[in-house]
C-alpha cells in the first residue's frame, strides 16, 4: 500500500514533447511506472518512447485509460494545463514546472473548487513510492521499500534526506514533495491525513521551511494522530523579507519564521530535528516508543 | 494608476534643485518635496519637506538630494502641489496564501503603517476575499467602505478608486498594491496622495512594460546583477559564500553553516542539471562580495552532475581571489569522478554537508587567525 500513487496507477504526461517532459518520462519508465501516454497540443498522433501523444487531455484519457497526469508544461501554459487535466476529471494532477504567476495559481485554486483533482505542487519534485515508481523527477536509486511516509516542500533536500533514511536502513512508503509555491494544491496537514489512514504507513517525516502557516497548521493536526511525526525546518538563518529561492519561502513581519514553526511542532509535541542527521535516529526512536 | 482612473497628485520628479524650483513654478505653491527611495520610514529621516515658494522648493531639494536614508543616496525627489488633507483612509489588495486569492484591505486609519493598525486597533480593519472571476465589483467595493465607516463623499468615490486598484492589481500581476493615503481633500476631492505597488516576479515575462521598471536601487547591486546573470542569489551579512542546488537544500546549508559556527554570506541557488560554466560563474560571483573569506559547495547529485560540478570548481580556481578556500561536498551523481578531479587538483572537498560546513569554517578561521599574527 501507498498514498496517492501505487502500480496500478496510469500516468500520462503533459508537456511530453518538451526537453524536461521527454527526459523524466524515461526516468519514471525507468522506475517501472506505467506511463501510458502524453499530450501535447500540435502533436497529436506522433510518437516518443513509443508513446502516443494527444492534442488534448480528454483524447489521452479516453485512449489510455489515464488516472494520473504529470504536468511538465512551461510556466505561461501551466496554469492552463493543470485546469485541463481537472476539466477531464483526472484523480490525480503533479506539476512538476516552476515560476507560474501567482495570479494564474489563484484562478486554478478557484477552478479546483468546481473541478476536483488531487493537485501535488506546482514547484514540486512530485511524488515516488519505492517498489512502484514515480511520478515527476525524484531520483529514484535513493528510496528504499518501507513503511515509513515522507512529506517535504523542497526538491533536493528531500532526497537528501531520504537518502539518509535509507542508508540508516528506514525504507519509506511514499514520498511526496508538496512544492515551494505560496499557492498549492495539497498541503501538509493533506498528506498527514493520507498517511495517517493509510494502512502502510506507521510513521511520518515532515520537512517545512519559512513561509506560510502550513507547518503550524499540520501540527496541530500532526497532535491528533495515531501515527508519530518527526519534523525538521529549514531556514533558521534566513532573514525577515527576504525570498530564499523558492517563491514561497519568505517571513513576513513575524509570519512564517522558523522559529515560530518549531515552536508551534513543539508545543504539540512533535519532535523537531536539530540538523537532518538527527531524523533517521529519531524516527527509529519514535517506533520504539509507538 | 492613472491608467486605471485613479486620480493621483500631480507631481513630476526632480534630479536638481533648480529643477524642483522650476516645477514649483508650474504648478504654484506651496508644494512637498518627497525624496524617492524604496524605503519605508523616510518622512521620519526629513526626507518629505515644504517648499512655500519657488525659492523655497529649490533649498529644499537641495537639503532632501544626496541625503542618507537607512543606507540608500537619495537621487531623486517628487514635486508635488501641497494640497490641505481632512482625512486619511487606506485601500490595499495583497495576494493571500491561506485564501489563494487576493484580499482587498481597507481601513479609515490611514496615514500609518497598517501593520501597526493591525496589531493595536484590529476591528478598524475590513479584509475581503475577492473572487478572481469577476475582480471586486464596484458594489463590492462601496460596501466594504461604507462598513468601514468613511463619510459618502468617499463611499462613492473612493469605492470607484479602490475597484479601479483591484483592476490593476490584477492586470499588472502585482503581489500588493495599496493606497496609503487616500486623502480627502479640504475641497472634497477623493485623490490617492500615496501609492506602493510590488510585482510578481514570476509574472515578469508577460509585463514586458513593467520588468523594464525594475531599478538597481531596489535592492542590493549584485543581487540585481543576479537575477540579470540568470541566478537565485540573496545577500547576507557573514563571510561564508554558500552555493547548491535546490533552494531547501541551499537553505539547510546556511542553517548548517550557522551551526558550525560561521556566518553565511549568501544564498546561491545554481538550480537543477547546471553544467561546469554555470558553476564557475556562480562561484565567481559570489566572490565578488567582499566580505566572503571562504565558499562552501553542496550539492545533491541528481540530474547535476558531481564531476561537472568538480570542474566548474577547478575552472574558477585561476581567477577567484588567491588563497580563498573552497570546500565542496558532492554526493549522488557523478561522486566518485567529481570528488576524484578535485583530489588531484588540491581542493578540500567533505563527505556530508556538516563536515563541508565544519571545513569551511575551520579554513577561514585559521587564515583570519595567521593574518592576525602576521
Amino acid at each position: 500500500m501507498s498514498i496517492l500513487f501505487d502500480s496500478n496507477s496510469r500516468v500520462i504526461v503533459q508537456g511530453i514533447t518538451g526537453r524536461e517532459g521527454l527526459y523524466h518520462t524515461k526516468g519514471m519508465l525507468a522506475s517501472g511506472t506505467r506511463v501510458v501516454g502524453g499530450v501535447t497540443p500540435g502533436k497529436g498522433g506522433s510518437e516518443v518512447e513509443g508513446l502516443p501523444v494527444f492534442d488534448t487531455v480528454a483524447e489521452a484519457k479516453a485512449q489510455t485509460g489515464a488516472n494520473v497526469s504529470c504536468i511538465f508544461v512551461p510556466p505561461m501554459g501551466a496554469a492552463d494545463a493543470i485546469m485541463e487535466a481537472a476539466h477531464e476529471g483526472m484523480p490525480l494532477t503533479v506539476c512538476i514546472t516552476e515560476g507560474i504567476p501567482v495570479l494564474d495559481m489563484t484562478r486554478v485554486a478557484a477552478y479546483l473548487k468546481e473541478h476536483p483533482t488531487r493537485l501535488i505542487g506546482p514547484n514540486c519534485p512530485g511524488l515516488a513510492t519505492p517498489g512502484a515508481g514515480k511520478v515527476g523527477i525524484m531520483p529514484y536509486h535513493i528510496f528504499k521499500e518501507g513503511d515509513v511516509g515522507f512529506v517535504s516542500r523542497s526538491g533536493t533536500l528531500t532526497y537528501e534526506v531520504v537518502a539518509l533514511l535509507t542508508q540508516a536502513g528506514v525504507g519509506q512508503s511514499s514520498c511526496i514533495g508538496i512544492g515551494g509555491d505560496p499557492i498549492i494544491g495539497t498541503t501538509f496537514i493533506d498528506c498527514l491525513r493520507l498517511f495517517e489512514a493509510d494502512p502502510k504507513t506507521v510513521a511520518v517525516v515532515m520537512c517545512g521551511e519559512i513561509g506560510g502557516s502550513d507547518e503550524e497548521d499540520a501540527a496541530a493536526y500532526a497532535k491528533t494522530m495515531s501515527k508519530p511525526v518527526v519534523s525538521f525546518i529549514s531556514g533558521r538563518t534566513a532573514p525577515e523579507g527576504k525570498r530564499m529561492g523558492h517563491a514561497g519561502a519568505i517571513v513576513s513581519g513575524k509570519a512564517g519564521s522558523a522559529q515560530g514553526k518549531v515552536e508551534a511542532l513543539q508545543a504539540a509535541g512533535i519532535p523537531v530535528a536539530e540538523t537532518i542527521f538527527d531524523i533517521p535516529g529519531m524516527v527509529k526512536q519514535a517506533l520504539r516508543r509507538s | 494608476m492613472r491608467r486605471y482612473g485613479i486620480p493621483v497628485s500631480p507631481g513630476k520628479i526632480a534630479t536638481t534643485p533648480a529643477e524642483a524650483e522650476a516645477i514649483a513654478r508650474e504648478f504654484g505653491v506651496p508644494v512637498v518635496i518627497k525624496a524617492q527611495v524604496y524605503v519605508g520610514g523616510r518622512g521620519k529621516a526629513g526626507g518629505i519637506q515644504f517648499g512655500e515658494t519657488p525659492e523655497g522648493a529649490r533649498d529644499a531639494a537641495a537639503r532632501v538630494l544626496g541625503m542618507d536614508i537607512k543606507g540608500l543616496t537619495v537621487e531623486k525627489v517628487l514635486v508635488v502641489p501641497k494640497v490641505a488633507i481632512k482625512e486619511e483612509y487606506y485601500l490595499g489588495v495583497v495576494l493571500d496564501r491561506a485564501s489563494q486569492a487576493p484580499v482587498v484591505i481597507v481601513s479609515a486609519a490611514g496615514g500609518v503603517e497598517i501593520e501597526e493598525v493591525a496589531e493595536h486597533e484590529p476591528e478598524k480593519i475590513l479584509r475581503h476575499v475577492v473572487d478572481v472571476r469577476w475582480g471586486l465589483l464596484p458594489l463590492e467595493a462601496r460596501g466594504l467602505l461604507a462598513q468601514s465607516g468613511v463619510p459618502s463623499v468617499v463611499v462613492a468615490k473612493g469605492g470607484a478608486i479602490l475597484s479601479a486598484l483591484v483592476q490593476a492589481f490584477m492586470a499588472s500581476d502585482a503581489t500588493l498594491a495599496e493606497i496609503n493615503p487616500l486623502a480627502l481633500t479640504e475641497d472634497g476631492q477623493v485623490v490617492a496622495a500615496d501609492a506602493k505597488i510590488v510585482l510578481d516576479d514570476n509574472a515578469l515575462p508577460r509585463q514586458k512594460e513593467f520588468a523594464a521598471w525594475a531599478e538597481p536601487e531596489e535592492a542590493n547591486p549584485l543581487e540585481f546583477e543576479a537575477k540579470a546573470a540568470g541566478l537565485t542569489y540573496v545577500k547576507l551579512d557573514g563571510n561564508v559564500g554558500v552555493i547548491g542546488n535546490g533552494a531547501g537544500l541551499v537553505m539547510t546549508t546556511l542553517d548548517m553553516v550557522a551551526r558550525a559556527g560561521g556566518r553565511p554570506a549568501n544564498f546561491l541557488d545554481i538550480g537543477g542539471g547546471a553544467k561546469a560554466e554555470v558553476m564557475a560563474k556562480a562561484l565567481l560571483f559570489v566572490a565578488r562580495d567582499p566580505q566572503v573569506q571562504g565558499i562552501v559547495v553542496n550539492i545533491f547529485g541528481g540530474i547535476t552532475r558531481g564531476e561537472e560540478v568538480a570542474k566548474g570548481i577547478i575552472l574558477a580556481q585561476r581567477d577567484l581571489p588567491v588563497g580563498m578556500p573552497i570546500v565542496a561536498r558532492l554526493s549522488g551523481t557523478g561522486e566518485v569522478e567529481g570528488r576524484a578531479l578535485l583530489a588531484d587538483a588540491g581542493l578540500t572537498w567533505g563527505v556530508d554537508m556538516r563536515e563541508a560546513a565544519q571545513k569551511i569554517v575551520a579554513e577561514i578561521n585559521a587564515n583570519n587567525a595567521k593574518g592576525a599574527t602576521a
